[in-house]
């Protein structure tokens, strides 16, 4: 059986093709495939391996069981508190959002029918109508107008409180119709209202163990830290949607744990799966990897405050962004080029390039900023993913032209609070978001809440509000492209590489897309996926 | 002579009682003592001094860290445990459900583990020197030198992954018959048994060799009563003492100690939990989960004394 062959992953195809694409000759092939143990006479099936085609028509029914990464005695089901993926998802099944983010990362209407706006500073949402929530009761303005305000009151301890800050006025104009004033134009408003975070609740709600939503599935258990299962909605207002019965969430927190129980048939779905344990699902038959790169990324902080320009400019240079992905992610990652806009966003900067892996040019800033010699502290933490291993490959680099980098490794617990943001030299972690603009003032405004390496240029906050207030798209792609090259060049930030996040599936489960939200189809995977009988 | 007993089980309990009470203002400090609150940790990367200020007045975390205490400390003799600060859920609709699996875990392991352990204790020490000896003592301290983890992992890849006879995983809430107890409970229990037994297999040889050697055996001897009626009427009364030490304490770890099984078999019981609540500073279920080791702890070594004192004349 020339079609077998053990030791060859998808992963070691997508890498052919790549060089096919790339004009590889078919000798360098052979050489490929014979450092990947593939015998001469297996070629042939390696070329010829089709990819089961996603496309089918939908099955009805089945109990699917996913695990999610996290489980805590702090998991909610109060959208505003939302705060890791496990929660996302459950809140995805239970609820929906005024919009939502599809495949192509283009915001869509999900619970209001349109979004107007003259001057993108005061928006009218239309509700869409014969929505009802799992009770019966129809939705109103008056739901709409409850979850949004929520945000604005600092005891709900809302996670996206500052992004609600700007709505100044939220109120019903009639009962199918709410009026959202900002403090300032945004034309991102769609965007916003598709964060996890906005799902809209019932009027009045303060007991959210009930899950009480519009969305596709009931609850009917959840206990924190443990599991939760949601049944079929079968008054759901999407048409055909939900395929599955009921739907199972709970976390396996050990990687190796979920991995095992993926393969051992007990559960379909594993998300996050660690990439030292990537090749043991592709090779096995029934079981696939879906890997999306959309955005999340590891870097590196170099406080402009606390560290000389030359020094940041050497740093740049000495990290050696391929080895990165090779090695610390393992593959599973797309090369960075110091700003956060990554290939999956739309405003993505293609004509940006990488800072290139040069150790003379970085012995050359060193030697001028005087550091050459000195030992240079660097917080790392397995708190930011893969940071240790990052800090060992740059550290070794920065070794051989004489630069001495003292990585310390400090506790997870605490780290967010303790070094995060304060250390002169750190690791940070962000997570994808769907708009540059949450991006730039989240992370790179003068008054941004996480200026992780406190970067501060009145030019680039004009620039950034410009762009926001305005509704004329290539406008905004000129200055965010702009943006980008400001903040790579200038920011003490360094992004090796965007991380591949890549969720464990059994071959049984149809249905799974790519979503720049994140993995999971942006956490909203519930709905969509079905089980082949 | 049984109000002697009496009194010293009173004064025990007193004793106890005032351990708790240590025990509990110690974890409430060491709790304060690490960096960060549960406003700064449910909000994570999203605190802003705004939003932590507004969540720690809502959730009464401004309050003097004494009130506090003092405040759980009554709702705790009455019964009430107060709830949850991350989820604002009772504490004790969080604790009740994975303490019974806690206990469920912890039961059956002793069902299996105890019996096993003494059996094989006491026959080592009867047949002290020959090869069944050994092997009894190489497995020992074999099954002691090898991490729970190494030995749940491999039994995972074996049993769950390659010859999928049992789940890798424990599925609590879907135990419907007694094939699917065995199937879930296989696995986790035999790792806990290699963990627990060891210790007592060797402690209870030691004791049991110990009394082997005194006078009044070699004198029973003399006066020709059976090999195992000197083992079992003379020797083992006597080293019931140490014995049933050893067994509360390898007892005690399966309350709170099997965090790495609760781990790789996605056990829900009470270890993990408390660990997640120091995670989230969620300190009134941290104390409560303090409390709970410390008393199931307590109660064992408190039996265990006992047991020692009525199985001594001497003492008694």
């Amino acid at each position: 059986m020339i079609d077998k062959i053990t030791n060859w992953t998808k992963s070691d195809d997508a890498r052919v093709e790549d060089a096919i694409r790339r004009g590889a000759s078919r000798r360098e092939l052979l050489k490929m495939m014979l450092a990947g143990g593939v015998a001469l006479s297996a070629g042939g099936a390696v070329f010829g391996r089709a990819e089961r085609a996603l496309a089918a028509t939908p099955v009805s029914g089945g109990h699917l069981k996913a695990a999610g990464i996290s489980a805590s005695n702090a998991d909610t089901l109060d959208p505003a508190k939302a705060s890791l993926g496990t929660d996302y998802v459950r809140c995805c099944s239970l609820y929906n959002r005024l919009t939502f983010i599809d495949v192509t990362g283009v915001p869509q209407m999900e619970l209001a029918e349109k979004l107007d706006t003259k001057d993108a500073k005061t928006w009218t949402v239309t509700l869409r109508k014969g929505v009802t929530f799992h009770d019966g009761k129809a939705l109103t303005s008056a739901d709409v107008v409850y979850s949004l305000k929520r945000h604005l009151d600092p005891a709900v301890g809302s996670k996206v409180a500052k992004i609600a800050a700007q709505m100044t006025e939220i109120k019903a104009v009639d009962a199918n119709m709410v009026e959202i004033g900002l403090k300032a134009a945004n034309a991102d408003l769609p965007f916003i209202l598709a964060l996890h975070h906005f799902m809209i609740v019932q009027d009045g709600t303060t007991d959210f163990s009930k899950g009480m939503g519009t969305g596709a599935f009931v609850l009917e258990t959840f206990e924190p830290g443990v599991r939760s299962i949601v049944k079929k909605n079968t008054n759901y207002w999407k048409p055909g949607f939900p395929h599955l019965d009921s739907f199972e969430f709970f976390a396996i927190t050990d990687p190796n744990a979920r991995v095992n129980a993926l393969l051992a048939g007990d559960v379909h779905f594993a998300s996050a799966v660690n990439p030292r344990s990537a090749k043991m699902i592709e090779a096995q038959p029934g079981f696939e990897l879906v890997k999306s790169t959309v955005g999340a990324y590891t870097n590196l902080n170099i406080r402009l405050d606390m560290n000389k320009p030359d020094f940041i400019m050497g740093m740049k240079h000495i990290v050696d962004r391929e080895q990165i992905i090779m090695a610390a992610l393992r593959g599973f990652g797309e090369v960075g080029n110091d700003q956060p806009i990554s290939k999956a966003n739309v405003y993505h900067n293609a004509d940006l390039k990488p800072k290139a892996f040069d150790p003379d040019k970085a012995k050359h800033h060193f030697q001028k900023a005087g550091v050459l010699g000195q030992s240079i502290p660097v917080i790392a933490s397995d708190a930011a993913d893969f940071s240790v291993d990052m800090a060992m490959i740059i550290q070794a680099s920065a070794a051989e032209i004489g630069m001495k980098l003292d990585i310390q490794r400090v506790p997870s617990d605490g780290y967010w609070d303790k070094y995060w943001l304060k250390a002169p030299i750190h690791f940070g972690n962000i997570n994808p978001r769907s708009t540059p603009d949450i991006y730039f003032s989240l992370l790179y405004a003068s008054d941004a809440p996480w200026n992780e390496s406190q970067y501060k240029s009145p030019k680039f906050d004009a620039m950034m509000l410009e762009a926001r207030g305005s509704l004329d798209d290539a406008k905004r792609h000129a200055i965010y492209n702009e943006l980008q090259t400001m903040i790579s060049d200038e920011a003490g930030t360094i992004i090796p590489a965007y991380t591949t996040n890549a969720d464990g599936i059994s071959s049984k489960v149809k249905g799974l897309q790519v979503n720049p939200l994140g993995g999971m189809m942006g956490y909203a995977m519930a709905e969509y996926l079905w089980l082949e009988a | 002579m049984n109000a002697d007993i009496a009194s010293m089980i009173g004064k025990r309990l007193g004793l106890s009682a005032l351990t708790l009470l240590i025990v509990s203002f110690a974890v409430f400090v060491a709790t304060n003592l690490l960096p960060g609150d549960t406003a700064t940790i449910l909000l994570g990367q999203a605190a802003t001094p705004e939003a932590v200020a507004g969540l720690r007045q809502a959730m009464h975390l401004d309050d003097p860290a004494v009130f506090r205490f003092l405040r759980w400390l009554a709702g705790a003799v009455t019964g009430d445990f107060g709830t949850s600060y991350a989820n604002n859920m009772p504490i004790a609709t969080l604790i009740a459900g994975r303490f019974v699996n806690t206990m469920e875990l912890a039961g059956l392991t002793a069902v299996i583990a105890v019996p096993l352990a003494l059996t094989l204790g006491i026959t080592a020490a009867v047949l002290r020197g020959t090869l069944y000896d050994r092997i009894v003592a190489v497995l020992t301290i074999g099954v002691i030198s090898v991490p729970e983890f190494v030995v749940a992992s491999t039994a995972v890849l074996l049993f769950a992954v390659y010859l999928k006879w049992l789940p890798a995983i424990s599925f609590v809430n879907e135990v419907h018959s007694l094939t699917d107890l065995l199937r879930m409970y296989a696995m986790p229990v035999v790792t806990l048994t290699f963990v627990v037994s060891a210790q007592i297999i060797r402690m209870t040889r030691a004791a049991v060799i110990e009394t082997l050697s005194m006078p009044y055996v070699e004198m029973a001897l003399l006066k020709g009563a059976s090999r195992s009626r000197i083992v079992l009427r003379h020797a083992l009364p006597n080293s019931l003492g140490p014995i049933v030490n050893a067994l509360a304490l390898s007892l005690s770890y399966l309350i709170g100690g099997v965090i790495i099984i609760e781990t790789i078999f996605n056990y829900p019981g009470i270890a993990k939990l408390m660990v997640d609540a120091v995670a989230t500073r969620d300190l009134p279920l941290i104390q409560t989960c303090a409390l709970i080791f410390c008393l199931g702890y307590l109660i064992l070594i408190t039996i265990a004394d006992i047991i020692a004192i009525l199985s001594n004349p001497r003492l008694r």
